[in-house]
């Protein structure tokens, strides 16, 4: 059991307020996940600029001259804004792969997160309120987010099995259920080149909609495919740079509930996650379908 | 009208002084305000009262239910009325997953659409649903019966036992030894019953009738691809 919400908002109005929201619905949802939690939140990009969010079980020691050191081996200016265990580094768009290598040289212990031109990833064990509170999610602005409260079974309770996974520029996956051919996936996967650093059968589903995507399929079509080539329960949430995107398995035993308005697209486990967003007497509300992709963008 | 809101009284207390309603009770009339789609609302009650919930709820919302009447006027999560034993329950939105799993008697009523699983393993209950239903529907079911005024979803009936299933619109597939059967006089009258217990306005004529071929009672290995 786990416990996953989304939120997608169209009026620019609710944008400062996102952080606040997506903190209530995730606290609400601890009951399906008291083991860790974890928050992607797409925010607005600066042009030329990426961001790389990293987390360090040695925070202090680690990122205490890490702007500088990797600034110097990038030969660019790298700005670090650290949020508890994790740090979200800005630097330009072009040193992205090089800022990884460098990292993995400076940093050995250092995990990154994300990257990407709006995407930061906040996880951690621990109740999903501490968490939330080590982060301040409740004061992040932003167009969309999605989060996730687990209950672990598929692998153990540390960051790296904690969700959301992101295997690609601005791309992130939660995911409630479990997969039956993640191993073989994952070979597959690795040998494709993409890059897959835990035993969780989800980062295996977040590579798949990389891999198809980085082919050309849009994230719809990355949605189709899942059905066909992933075995197993999931009920997946996935967001891009510019879209959310909601698939169940055919069995569909995982709950969901969606909700949508003027305002908001919203995603639950459970109706309850959503009773306090503005509006939500008036939203549409319904189950998703079994098998059947929804997706929205901008 | 008795009057308990979630806001502020505790879950347990109000299924506590719900079940603790006696068959005499002059509280006959209660509404359960800001359920908020919470756990668990209105369970085990074994009463003659009718209890309104205004609003959404979450999983097994009148589960157990004996004799007593629960309304709501949202939409409820997965497994509503339960093992229901008897009594009525009245869903004004739709119904999640398994609804009336494993009920033994009683009538539930859904206004919308209700999802997977819908009365599976049902063992006397009846149930309408005004709207569609879910794939894998009434699997395993062994008396009472589903009528659905829409469509039904993917293997409807699997490994069905004496429950009686009416569908008014399409069947998308029929589950293991689940067939169409001979809409009799009897079935008609069956029917016409539920929809006005149901105050659903339809024709019994409109619907079809589907039930067990009884080929998977007992194991026979020319039956074996079936299973």
């Amino acid at each position: 059991m786990c416990g996953i919400v989304g939120l997608f908002l169209k009026d620019k109005s609710l944008e400062l307020q996102l952080g606040a929201l997506l903190t209530d619905m995730l606290v609400t949802m601890t009951d399906r996940g008291p083991d860790s939690a974890g928050i992607a939140i797409y925010g607005h990009s600066a042009s030329e600029k990426a961001k790389l969010t990293v987390q360090s079980d040695h925070a202090d020691a680690d990122f205490d001259t890490l702007a500088q050191d990797l600034g110097d081996t990038l030969g660019a200016k790298v700005n670090l804004h650290r949020k508890d265990t994790h740090a979200v580094l800005e630097l330009p768009a072009s040193k992205v792969n090089e800022a990884r290598d460098a990292l993995a040289e400076l940093c050995p212990g250092l995990r990154v997160m994300s990257d990407g031109a709006t995407i930061e990833i906040y996880k951690e064990v621990g109740l999903p309120r501490d968490v939330a509170r080590r982060f301040d999610l409740a004061a992040m602005g932003g167009t969309h987010g999605i989060g996730h409260t687990r209950m672990a079974t598929e692998s153990a309770v540390t960051t790296d099995g904690a969700h959301p996974y992101s295997t690609g520029a601005d791309q992130c996956l939660v995911h409630n259920g479990s997969l039956s051919n993640h191993n073989n996936w994952r070979r597959r996967l690795k040998r494709e080149g993409l890059r897959i650093e835990s035993e969780n059968d989800t980062e295996v589903g977040a590579a798949y909609l990389t891999w198809k995507m980085q082919n050309g399929a849009s994230l719809g079509e990355a949605l189709e495919g899942a059905l066909d080539d992933l075995d197993g329960f999931f009920t997946f949430v996935v967001g891009t740079r510019d879209g959310f995107g909601v698939v169940r398995d055919p069995i569909a035993c995982k709950p969901a509930v969606m909700a949508e308005t003027d305002q908001y697209v919203a995603f639950g486990s459970e109706y309850r996650a959503l009773v306090n967003l503005p509006g939500i007497e008036g939203a549409r509300v319904w189950e998703p379908e079994p098998a059947t992709v929804y997706f929205w963008s901008r | 009208m008795q009057s308990i809101d979630l806001a502020t009284a505790p879950l347990r207390e109000m299924n506590a002084t719900l079940q603790a309603q006696a068959a005499q009770t002059n509280a006959t009339q209660w509404e359960i305000l800001n359920p908020r789609g919470a756990h668990a609302i209105a369970v085990g009650l074994d009463a003659p009262i009718e209890v309104t919930v205004r609003g959404s709820t979450g999983y097994y919302c009148a589960g157990m239910n004996k004799q007593a009447t629960v309304h709501v006027t949202g939409s409820a999560g997965p497994g509503v009325a339960e093992n229901m034993m008897s009594g009525t329950v009245i869903i004004d939105g739709d119904a999640s997953q398994y609804a009336g799993a494993t009920g033994r008697g009683g009538l539930l009523v859904i206004r919308g659409n209700a999802s997977s699983r819908c009365g599976i393993s049902m063992k006397g209950i009846d149930i309408v649903v005004q709207g569609n239903i879910g794939h894998m529907s009434a699997f395993m079911a062994q008396a009472g019966n589903l009528v659905v005024c829409g469509d039904a979803g993917e293997a409807l009936g699997d490994s069905l036992y004496e429950a009686r299933l009416f569908v008014r619109g399409k069947v998308k597939s029929l589950g293991a030894d689940c067939i169409e059967k001979e809409m009799r006089a009897e079935h008609l009258e069956i029917l016409r019953d539920l929809l006005a217990r149901a105050e659903v306005d339809a024709r019994p004529e409109e619907f079809r009738r589907y039930g067990s071929a009884r080929k998977l009672y007992n194991f026979d290995i020319d039956n074996a691809a079936a299973y």
